[in-house]
Formats: C-alpha cells, structure tokens, sequence
C-alpha cells in the first residue's frame, strides 16, 4: 500500500492560515474537516496534531479565538484570521509559489534546455 | 533575537501552562465529539463510531505532551517539583529541618555579620571621588627609632613640584573654640593647606571651599563649616556666607558649608567629625619658619590620574636620595629620612585589619563547622531514606535525577538558613552593633546593605553546593539488591558513607579546637593586660579637657607665656578642690592623659643630651608631656631617685625635667641622669635639667611596658589642650558641669568637654582586643556545641544502627559495662583523632596570629592541653546520653522486633 505523504513542517500552518482566510471563522473540527476534503484524503494530517499548532499559532499572534455557538448548537472555540496573520498568510504564500515556482522549472527542465 | 522570543514565549507558558494545557484537553475532547455524532451520522455503530474517531485523531496523551515539551521549560519545570517535594520533606520532618536550618542560620549570619564590618572598613571604597588616587604621606626616620615624624614645608614644596602628584596638602588636626553662641563650645577643627578639598575631590553644599590656587602664607581667615554646625550653631541660616565666626578669638569669614554626607578622612572618629575647617600656608606667623626639619601636620596627597602607588613611590625614592645628598645638615645619613606613600584607605584602617581578619578567619571556621554538621546530618538521613532511594531507583529514575532530588533538598535547606541568618542579623543589627567597639574605623559605615544580602546568600548556595552535593551523590550510590533485601532492618549504611561521616565529625572536632584554641590564647592575652600593672592608679580619678584659644596673632593671646597661664591653672586647681568629694587636683597636658590619646596626639620632643648629640645630628623623639607637681602623686607614680616638681619652680627658675626609668635605660645607660642637661626643642638655645627619675608606667598603651618618657612643668612652659585631673569620690553625671562653673567662672571663653573616669578610658583602650578576644571566644563556644552536637548524633547513630549487635552481644551474655565502654570508646577514639589534627592546625594559626598576642607564648602548653581536655570532656559527654541508651538496650524487644 501506497504511504500517504506527511505534512511537511511548517504547511500545515499555511493550511490553516489559508483555511481560515477562505472560509472565515472556523473552529477545529471544521478546519479539519477542510483540510481534509481539499487535500482529498491524500494527506494523513493527525487531527490531534492540529490542536497545539492552533495554540501556537494563537500565541504567535497569526490567529484569534473565542468561544461560540457551532452548527448545531455545541460550544466550540472559534478560530479567525488575524490582520497579522493575513500579512503573514500573504508573505508565505508567495514564498511558497515562488519556491514552487522554481521547483516546476527543475521538472520541467530537458537537457537540450541547458545545454 | 529569535531566540530570546521563543523562551519569553517559553517562560509565559510556564506561567500559563495549566491554562493551555486544559485548552487542549478541552479542544481535543470537542473533537472527538463532533467526529463522533459524524460518523454515528454515516451509520456506524456507537462503539465503532467513537474508535474510529480516536483513530484518526491520534494519541491525544503524546500530543499533549510533545506539546507540553516544546512549549515549555522542562528543567524549570523539574526544579519546582523537585523543591515542592523537598518542601513536603522538610515538612514530615520538621524537627530535622529546623536544626539544619538553624545551625546554617547560625553559621551564615555570624559569617554574614563580620562580613558587614569587613565590608566597611575594608572593602569599601571611601566616600572621595576616585579614591584610589588618595595617598597619605608619612616620613620616617628609622635610623633614630621615630615613625611617622610629619612634614616641613619646604618638604611641602619638593613633593608639590615633585610632578607626580595632583595636590599635595598638609592637615593639623585639633580644637577650636568656637565663642559667640550661648556656651563657648570646643569644636574638632582642622588646619589645612587651601587646596585640601580640591585633593579629596569634595565641593560644598552652600558657597565654596578653598581656593586651590591661594598662596597665602599664614591663615587665610576664610573658614568652611560642616554641614552639622551649619544647622546647630546657626540655625541652617541660609545667608551664613560671609558671616563671621570667632574660632579661638580670631574672626573667620565663612565662605563654605560642607554637604550633610560629608566626612572628613582621619583615623580616629572625632577627626572624622570635624566641623570646621581653616586654611593656611604654614609658612607665616603663627606658625614656625619654614625650616626643613621643623615638622608638624599629616601629608595626603592626590596622585596625578593613572599612576600607580608603586611607581610614584619610586619616583619619591629618588627624590629623597637627591634631597638627602642637598641639604646634609637637614638629613643626617644616620636618620636614614625616607617618606612613605601609603594608600589612604590602607593608612585609616591600620591595624585594626590583622584583628578583623582573625575575625572572619574564626567566623569563616564556625562556618565551616556548621557545614560540616549538616552535612553529617544530611548523611544520617540518607541512611534513613536508603529503602526510599533504592525503590525510586528501582522503579526507573536515572541517578542524576536522584542526585538533582536530594541535591535541591539540600540547598534549599542550606539557602532558607542562610536568607534566616541574615534575617536575625538585619533585625537585631542595631543591638549588635553596640558591641563593636567606638574606635573602629569607619564605624558609621557599617550597614547591612544589598551587598551583604548578597554575600550571604552566595555564602550560602556555596555552601549548600559544596555540602549538599557530596552527601546526594553517596546517598544515590545505593546496591539495590542490597538494600531493598534488608527490609529495612536499619543497618544498611555503606562502608563509605559511614568512613565520610566519621572523617567529618573528626573535622569538626579538628576545626573546633583550633578556634577554642585561639580563643584562648586571646582571653589569657587580655587578661594578662587586664591585670597588667600599669604604673599609675586610675580608681577614682575623672579627667576633664578643655582648650585654651590660640590666635593666629601671638600678640592677642591672654595666655601667651607660662606665668599668664599659671595664673588660670592655679586658680582652676583651687576652685576645683573645693568642689563636693574632690581629694586632690592636678593639671597636665593632653599628651599627659593617661591611654586616652591616640598616636597623633603624641608630642614627640627631640632630646638633645648635653655633650653627646650635636647640633646638626638627627637627635632621637621622646614623647613629652607638660605636669603640674601634683599630677605625680595624684597618679601614683613612684619617684626612684632625685626630685619631683615644686610650687618654686617657675617660668624664671631654671627649666627642669622628670623622666621615666625607660627613658634613663635607653639614654643613659649605666649612668645617673639626675643633673644632667638636655635640651628639647631644637631652635631654642636653653638647657634644661633632669631633677628626677620615676617608675615606669603604661600611660601610652597599656601593652608596652617602657615607652622613654619626659615630663616637664607645666608652670615652665605652656601648653595649650589642657587636662584637669580630680581624684574623689565625685558624682559622674554632673561632675562636668560643676567643672565648667569653676573653669568658666576664671574665664568664661573657655569650652569644657571630655569627662571621662581613667578607668573608663582604660577600659576603652582595650575595647578593639576586648571585642576580638569576646568574639571568637563566642565563636569557640558556638563551635564546640556544634561539635559536641555532631559527636552526639555521630554515636548516636552508631549506636542505632548496632542495635542489633549489641541486643545479640547482650542475649549472649556481654557486660552492660562492657557495652558502655565499647560505644565510649568510639567516641574517644573519633575525639582522640579530632584532637590531633586539631592540635597541628592550632600551632599553624597560633604562630600566625603570635603579633595579636600579649604576654602569652603562641605555643602556651597550659592553653593548648586545657583545651584539648575540654573538647575530650565535651566528647566523652556527648558519646555518654547515646552509650547510656546502647547499654539499657532491652535484647528481647530489639531482636524480637525484627
């Protein structure tokens, strides 16, 4: 069978930045559930794992919580994107595209190209 | 930067972690239960729906954790356990934690209090800007026996244009009369060369001093007060700038008050407190010509900025060889002139530091005696906690965690007595320092400041570090099988902590007997000068000084020749004769007042001997004081051979003198001094004749037997700070005032001050080796209970974990005689080799300390064997309790109960 790819350090963050900015407030479960349908099951992010990055992330002053009310009535924290958190989301998304960027270029690089 | 972010954050989760932590638990939990009503939503079964959500979120317990371990401060973390665990130990175990912590409070605090003292007069910087620049010169001439001669001005002059020095100035200590407020009040004053405050480095609150650059010869009428004078003698008037004041009946302009911290530099405290300040050049009238070897005032000196004391000292060298080779008449070679550059601070502690340091060397060993007893202690205990140690160990914990354990336990016993110690010592530091004698130097710095705190608590952790981590790491040094097999039958001490506890109770013995030993040295030391004879009788005999005013114009002077003044003198004598209780009276100079002066006090008279000292010769010093007839009787002092003074003598008879029998040993030897003619100020041409020789007496320090002294009539020749003497049954509270009537009734300028009884004085003469010798006798007796303590607890432990060899030795039938004698035996045995190396480290300290000594031999048998027998009896004393225990061991219980 076919090993599912780990999240690489440091994406799941991004993941959670950009969720958030799409979707707007969010609680845990849900982000998960997001990332979980986009990345289409490819990934195995261990949900549990999501949780003291959250925390991190609110410590670091990218993300705000507060408690609400979810879907269907439970108590549930409530994350949203900060204003630093957007700069933040702004700056590593085109780290990454750049990144990504060069990398394509190297896999689509044919040896009559250099030479 | 990063860096330091990440373990702010850290230490905030420290703080918060709880908080976070519950978060995540909370979070975790809300999880699983939405992803529970999901897949029980998709149809799964209810137990299935709730493994699969585990399943996919993970193992929320390592989460948690690898959370908690990147988030926080794990050695922190540990660090509080460790300290909330000793905690609970201490508390299980009060009453061994409040004797470990006693008997460190002990040990730190009194380390802690000589600290404070040391500190201030040693350690501390004095109150001057840059004060390592301040140099106190001294000029010797040791080929003729004299220390400490003072310098000329034309000396003055060399040194100023020496090039080495940024100020050179001259100070002459001494009283003033200060007239015009409601009592004529005599004041410390002082005589300095203009630029002496621009040496010190000190400007005034209010006006200014002196100006550096004045080169007035005589005194400039121009007067700087102290800050404290300013408010009581003027009411802190704040237009006191150019008014006058009138100082032994001249007017002086006050051009300067000093600010409220200031302190004069001297070495003894009333020199310190002086008050006011007057310049002069030295060099016009009043004072003498200006000739190279008529000396008088203190030479302190500012080196210029950078120059270290050694080389300007070498630069001084040179000048005093080229200045020996100018001016050969001034310097004779066999005088050997030389002058002395001695850092100021050095020069105002003097030799109180030898005292101070046999101080801190015997609080340093109860110290260190306390440590000790703890660690023995702590040793005992971890006997106690083996089974503890090997089940902790047993179950997994790593040996360094179990030393990090018993080590935080240790030093945080060690630090909460230390932070006690100081705490007793900054409450009760003003009823200590009552005991601390008035001449120490630098009194009134003494201060219980941060940096006391600071030594006491690193006293301690070093302490702690040194005594705690030895114990800890043999306790955790357990054979597990061992121990855990005994079943706690007691006896599980291993060889090697037992040896370590032993080599420790005999350290202690060894340190104690050291101290007791140097206690006692000191104690005989003290007694033997207590009970000195000095000579002269001092019971019922009061003192009382006064200050006759000398204006700078000699021709204003009421009191400017003998006959002027003998007519005050006589008069005050009868007035004071007749006063309540009085027998007799007599009269003398300050320098005739027995003990009660310091050294610069001391008149030093050059004795020129008729037929053997030339004129241009370097003669010697001979210490000389000015008496009225009657001070001999009055004092007690016995004449040998030839006469004493008469009511005929007088300022026109012919001059004559009273030596003392040192004095006669040491410049006539094998000859008789009565008639022969000295002469006793170099620059004047008149003879005067010894009439009379009288019996050593110890009026300048009660530890010499024979300083040569001189004495001369009072009637002949005038002094200026006078001494009254009255011997009776007198009342002390009001005998000062009812001598100011008398005084003041003759004139009523005159200041009355200083009443003190002579056995007062005496008393205090001895205060600085009372006050060492009651310390470290303090010191010994704190630490032979320390030892006798930790002797005690040594066999007492001993004895328990042999209870079971002694049940066994008594079931089969052993003495209890026998017993007794056999757990005697190990405490003699551990007293006999305490004793011993004891014994070879008393005969190191006792030869250092040989200079604090008097009139005992540092290597004194009968000190050195009474002590080791006191320190055998405390021994065998403290092994009886534990032995009595041993041998009234009932053998059926104790075997029984295994």
């Amino acid at each position: 069978m076919k090993e599912k790819p780990d999240v690489l350090q440091g994406t799941l963050a991004l993941m959670v930045l950009k969720t958030l900015d799409v979707l707007g407030p969010q609680h845990g479960y849900g982000i998960a559930r997001r990332i979980e349908q986009i990345s289409g099951d490819l990934l195995a992010v261990n949900q549990g794992s999501l949780y003291p990055l959250l925390l991190k992330l609110e410590h670091e002053g990218s993300i705000a919580s507060q408690w609400g009310a979810s879907e269907n009535n439970r108590r549930a924290r409530f994350y949203r994107l900060t204003e630093a958190g957007r700069k933040q989301l702004r700056a590593q998304t085109r780290d990454w595209e750049q990144t990504a960027a060069i990398i394509t270029r190297f896999f689509n690089v044919k040896a009559e190209d250099i030479l | 930067m990063k860096f330091l972010r990440r373990f702010l954050i850290r230490v905030a989760n420290f703080a918060t972690r709880r908080r976070a932590d519950q978060r995540l638990r909370d979070e975790i939990a809300e999880h699983l239960a939405l992803q529970i009503e999901e897949n029980l939503r998709a149809g799964m079964a209810p137990a299935e729906a709730r493994r699969q959500a585990r399943l996919k979120l993970g193992a929320d317990e390592a989460i948690r954790e690898d959370h908690h371990a990147e988030q926080s401060l794990p050695f922190v973390e540990n660090l509080f356990q460790d300290l909330r665990f000793a905690v609970r130990m201490f508390l299980r175990s009060p009453g061994f934690s409040l004797i470990v912590i006693a008997t460190m409070a002990l040990g730190v605090g009194a380390t802690t209090a000589i600290y404070s003292v040391i500190d201030a007069t040693l350690l501390h910087p004095l109150p001057y800007p840059n004060p390592n620049e301040l140099v106190r010169i001294e000029d010797d001439l040791p080929g003729v026996g004299a220390q400490d001669v003072s310098v000329s001005v034309p000396e003055w002059k060399d040194l100023e244009n020496s090039g080495i020095f940024q100020y050179v100035a001259i100070d002459f200590f001494g009283s003033s009369n200060l007239t015009g407020s409601a009592q004529p009040t005599r004041i410390a004053a002082k005589v300095v060369t203009p630029n002496y405050f621009a040496m010190l480095g000190v400007g005034a609150q209010l006006g200014r001093t002196f100006d550096p650059g004045d080169n007035t010869p005589g005194f400039n009428l121009e007067a700087v007060i102290s800050d404290g004078l300013w408010k009581r003698a003027f009411g802190a008037d704040p237009r006191i700038l150019g008014k006058t004041v009138r100082m032994d009946n001249d007017v002086y302009q006050v051009v300067g008050v000093m600010p409220p911290g200031f302190r004069d530099q001297g070495k003894t405290s009333e020199e310190r407190n002086t008050e006011a300040w007057s310049a002069a050049g030295f060099a016009a009238v009043p004072f003498p010509p200006a000739l190279r070897n008529s000396r008088f005032g203190t030479a302190f000196a500012r080196l210029k900025p950078g120059l270290p004391v050694a080389s300007a000292q070498a630069h001084i060298d040179a000048l005093v060889a080229s200045l020996t080779k100018q001016y050969p008449a001034d310097y004779p070679a066999q005088a050997v002139w030389n002058i002395r550059l001695i850092p100021l601070a050095e020069s105002l502690v003097g030799n109180v530091r030898q005292s101070l340091i046999l101080l801190f060397g015997a609080v340093g060993l109860v110290l260190l005696i306390s440590c000790v007893n703890v660690a023995n202690l702590l040793l005992a205990r971890a006997s106690a906690r083996g089974r503890e140690m090997a089940v902790r160990q047993a179950l997994g914990a790593a040996r360094t965690r179990l030393i990090r354990q018993l080590f935080t336990e240790s030093l945080l016993l060690f630090v909460l007595g230390g932070i006690t110690g100081f705490a007793v010592l900054f409450c009760a530091r003003k009823f200590l320092l009552q005991f601390v004698p008035e001449s120490l130097p630098r009194l009134n710095e003494i201060s219980i400041s941060w940096g006391v705190l600071a030594f006491a608590i690193v006293v301690s952790i070093a302490a702690g570090t040194v005594f705690g981590l030895a114990p800890a790491w043999l306790m955790s040094r357990l054979d597990l099988n061992t121990t855990l097999r005994q079943e706690g039958r007691g006896s599980n001490g291993s060889q090697q902590r037992s040896r370590l506890r032993h080599a420790l109770v005999i350290g202690e013995l060894a340190l104690s007997l050291v101290l007791m030993i140097a206690a006692g040295l000191l104690l005989r030391s003290f007694w033997d000068l207590f009970k000195v004879q000095p000579g002269f009788n001092p019971s019922r005999v009061t003192a009382i000084e006064t200050w006759l005013p000398v204006p700078n114009d000699p021709k204003t002077d009421i009191y400017s020749t003998a006959t002027q003044e003998s007519v005050l003198l006589r008069e005050v004598l009868r007035r004071n004769r007749t006063l309540p209780g009085v027998e007799e009276t007599a009269v003398g100079d300050r320098a005739a007042l027995p003990l009660g002066h310091g050294k610069d006090d001391l008149n030093m008279s050059p004795l020129i001997r008729e037929g053997q000292d030339v004129q241009s010769s370097q003669p010697p010093l001979i210490d000389t004081s000015f008496v009225s007839p009657e001070y001999f009787r009055l004092l007690g002092m016995t004449l040998l051979r030839g006469r004493l003074f008469v009511d005929q003598d007088l300022e026109d008879t012919p001059s004559i003198a009273v030596i003392n029998q040192a004095a006669a040993r040491t410049y006539w030897p094998n000859q008789d001094p009565v008639g022969k003619r000295v002469r006793l100020r170099a620059e004047k041409p008149d003879w005067t004749t010894i009439v009379g020789v009288i019996a050593d007496a110890r009026t300048e320090s009660l530890a010499d037997a024979a300083i040569p002294q001189v004495y001369l009539d009072i009637y002949q020749r005038w002094a200026k700070d006078l001494a009254f003497f009255l011997r009776g049954q007198v009342d002390p509270a009001t005998i000062a005032a009812q001598v100011r009537t008398q005084i003041q009734a003759v004139d009523p300028n005159l200041p009355v001050f200083h009443a003190a009884t002579l056995d007062d004085v005496l008393s205090s003469s001895l205060s600085v080796r009372r006050f060492s010798m009651e310390m470290v006798a303090l010191f010994a007796a704190t630490a032979l209970l320390l030892a006798g303590l930790g002797i005690y607890g040594t066999i007492s432990f001993l004895v328990h974990e042999q209870s079971r060899e002694i049940a066994i030795r008594l079931a089969l039938g052993a003495q209890r005689r026998d017993i007794l004698k056999m757990v005697l035996r190990q405490g003699l045995t551990l007293a006999a080799a305490g004793a011993g190396v004891g014994l070879i480290g008393a005969l190191i300290v006792s030869h250092l300390m040989a200079s604090l000594l008097y009139g005992v031999s540092p290597y004194d048998l009968s000190t050195f064997a009474g002590v080791t027998a006191v320190l055998t009896a405390v021994a065998i004393a403290a092994s009886y309790v534990p032995a009595l225990r041993a041998m009234r061991l009932n053998p059926n219980t104790m075997l029984r109960s295994e």
